[in-house]
């Protein structure tokens, strides 16, 4: 029970679609903790279940030990934040914020100094009296989450925060609500479909796929560590190929890759000798160089070049035909004539026995 | 769009609805107007003007400020009106809503039910409800079970009265402009973004609450259209109020037709039209501020 929330075996149907499966999760009070996943992963039914707004068809919620079953959204200590912000437009900033303060037994006094603060903490007190349509996108988001805020929740919900603005403001905004939710200390769930802006805000992320949690963790875990091939090709970008597992000994297992034609190293996985894997390998982790260096490492030709300033992406044919994604940071100054590799080049790609993931095929 | 800019066609696109306007309303508007200041006479048309009296002759005005007559129908009207307005706002604001709240295929056949009285004609609608309020009909015994039901004894009825009465009127005329209200409120609220009022939930309020603090205030622009689009026919109606209504509570329409027909009195059947006419702007200017700033509030 010391978990401050915890869902236990969650489902959710809707006629014969089974949105949401058996999902369990638990998450500590004052995390930022993200539901990650494409549409119709299950992360927004599974969100609307912790607000309220649906039942879940089976499994509990637990919200700081109290079971949240049959409990109506009016009732419950959890605000969200709507992808569309959900202003009431024929209300002041004013009135938006002060919206929910009028169910709590405050004075009148105590309600104008309230809604006084999240004005300051959004920094909009200058714009206290104009409707929602007379302000930009970015300050909508703010007195969404000021008014989200303002009764204090348990639990924040915010479903998409960033979607709605533009690159700039994103980046702006991502550290501010970070910033107020140090300030706050309240409890926040994400829902997101951007790895990048789950990355970036959340302590723990979990990612969704076909209505079930493939995998919970910080986001280094999950990153690094994926537990299977959903994960590793959500969160960034790998280049998998197929492997059979050769033999194990002193922490290493030996595979061979029939599209490298060679042998390579990795780190122990869970594998019997014998067993069809999958390696996938993420372009930041492959080194190019022009001379076969030591360990892992296979020969291919440049196909294509992406220079993007502070570094670049390289697509590199191997001999079997098959393509593999290298990313390197331009370390060096130079013209193009000093660069790594070149169009046509013959490089080898390089990889430590630890940066290889290896998964079941 | 080129040959839409040369200046004849434009002008000529542009002008041809205020033509229209000019040769079928503001044209005839100012006939009506001359009338109402000219002298009746027994000659046909019956009315003149100059000659003994002043060529503009405002006594019609005078005459229909101090007779009695004439405010008691204006009176009889506005409430008559005012009070099919508000039936209709209370029938027809729910019906809106849940038109809005129902499926897509359910919602097209619903807004076809409520249009679907339009295709009989109204006049034969009118004699259907006077049928059914006639003292034999299923329809008044029924009611009459009732009324007898909840009065004491020494109340009962055989029939109610309810043909040639201000209820008869006011009913068929809520009957009548249901679909007016309905229509407007219903585009109105199926614009309301539903994602509100999740977020007044959210925040803490129950679902009688929302409505007040988010629903209701939105659709303030069709609860107004659709009031003006009951209440100014309503008040000038003159059919239902001869048909079903009571001669001792004549609504104006009743007074300018018999002004017109029976009286021959035309320049007090226009002072009348005229008067109503004023009485209506009042509301629609309203209207239009109101629609002015909403407007200007997007």
């Amino acid at each position: 029970m010391a978990d401050f929330l915890r869902i236990e075996g969650v489902s959710k149907s809707f006629g014969p679609f089974q949105a949401v499966r058996d999902v369990t999760l638990s998450v500590e009070q004052g995390e930022i903790f993200s539901l990650l996943g494409g549409s119709g992963c299950g992360k927004t039914t599974l969100l609307r279940m912790l607000a309220g707004f649906e039942e879940p068809t089976s499994g509990r919620i637990f919200l700081d030990g109290h079971d949240m079953a049959g409990v109506p959204p009016w009732s419950r200590p959890v605000h969200m934040m709507f992808q569309n912000y959900a202003l009431f437009p024929h209300m002041t900033l004013e009135a938006n914020i002060g919206y929910g303060l009028r169910h709590d037994p405050l004075s009148k006094a105590q309600r104008a100094e309230r809604v006084r603060e999240m004005l300051d903490l959004v920094q909009l007190t200058p714009m206290a009296g104009r409707k929602p349509h007379q302000i930009s996108g970015g300050q909508k988001q703010r007195v969404a989450l000021a008014r989200a805020l303002a009764r204090q929740p348990k639990l924040l919900l915010l479903d998409e925060p960033l979607a709605a603005l533009d690159k700039k403001l994103r980046e702006h905004t991502q550290f501010e609500l970070m910033s107020i939710q140090a300030r706050t200390g309240v409890t926040f769930i994400v829902v997101t479909h951007d790895q990048e802006e789950a990355m970036t805000l959340s302590d723990r992320i979990a990612v969704m796929d076909c209505g079930q949690v493939q995998q919970v963790g910080s986001p280094t875990e999950i990153y690094e560590y994926p537990i299977n091939r959903f994960v590793a090709s959500f969160i960034g970008s790998i280049t998998s190929f197929e492997a059979e597992v050769l033999a194990r000994e002193n922490g290493t297992m030996r595979l061979n890759v029939p599209d490298f034609g060679a042998e390579i190293t990795t780190r122990d996985g869970n594998f019997a000798a014998g067993a069809k894997v999958t390696l996938a390998l993420r372009p930041e982790k492959l080194l190019i160089s022009k001379d076969r260096p030591l360990g892992n490492a296979v020969q291919g030709v440049v196909k294509d070049l992406a220079y993007f300033g502070k570094d670049s992406l390289y697509r590199i044919t191997l001999a079997s035909g098959a393509s593999v994604q290298a990313h390197a940071v331009n370390q060096r100054r130079g013209t193009e004539a000093q660069r790594v590799a070149d169009w046509d080049d013959q490089v080898w790609l390089s990889f430590d026995p630890s940066a290889a993931i290896v998964l079941g095929a | 769009m080129g040959w839409f800019h040369r200046r004849g066609w434009r002008d000529l696109i542009i002008g041809l609805p205020y033509l229209w306007l000019v040769v079928f309303f503001l044209l005839p508007f100012a006939i009506v107007i001359a009338m109402s200041v000219a002298t009746k006479t027994p000659t046909a048309p019956p009315f003149s003007f100059g000659g003994a009296q002043p060529w503009v002759n405002i006594e019609t005005y005078h005459r229909l400020i101090s007779e009695p007559l004439y405010l008691r129908a204006f009176l009889i009207s506005i409430v008559n009106a005012a009070g099919t307005t508000l039936f209709c706002l209370l029938l027809g604001y729910p019906m809106a809503l849940a038109l809005t709240r129902v499926s897509r295929s359910a919602r097209n056949i619903l807004l076809m039910l409520v249009i679907l009285p339009f295709w009989t004609s109204f006049l034969l609608r009118v004699y259907a409800w006077m049928g059914l309020m006639g003292k034999s009909s299923w329809f008044n015994a029924g009611l009459t079970e009732v009324w007898n039901w909840l009065v004491p004894v020494s109340w009962a009825v055989k029939s109610l009265p309810m043909m040639h009465s201000n209820f008869a009127v006011v009913l068929v005329m809520v009957y009548t402009y249901l679909p007016f209200m309905i229509l407007p409120l219903y585009a109105s609220l199926e614009r309301l973004d539903p994602t509100l009022d999740e977020a007044a939930l959210d925040l803490g309020s129950r679902p009688w609450q929302v409505f007040l603090d988010v629903t209701l205030p939105q659709s303030m622009p069709g609860i107004i259209a659709g009031g003006l689009l009951v209440f100014i026919p309503a008040a000038g109606e003159l059919v239902i109020p001869s048909l079903v209504g009571d001669a001792s509570t004549p609504m104006i329409g009743r007074v300018i037709s018999d002004q017109f027909s029976q009286a021959r009195d035309w320049p007090m059947a226009s002072a009348v039209a005229v008067a109503l006419l004023a009485l209506m702007v009042g509301p629609t200017m309203l209207y239009s501020h109101y629609q002015a700033r909403a407007e200007g509030a997007k």
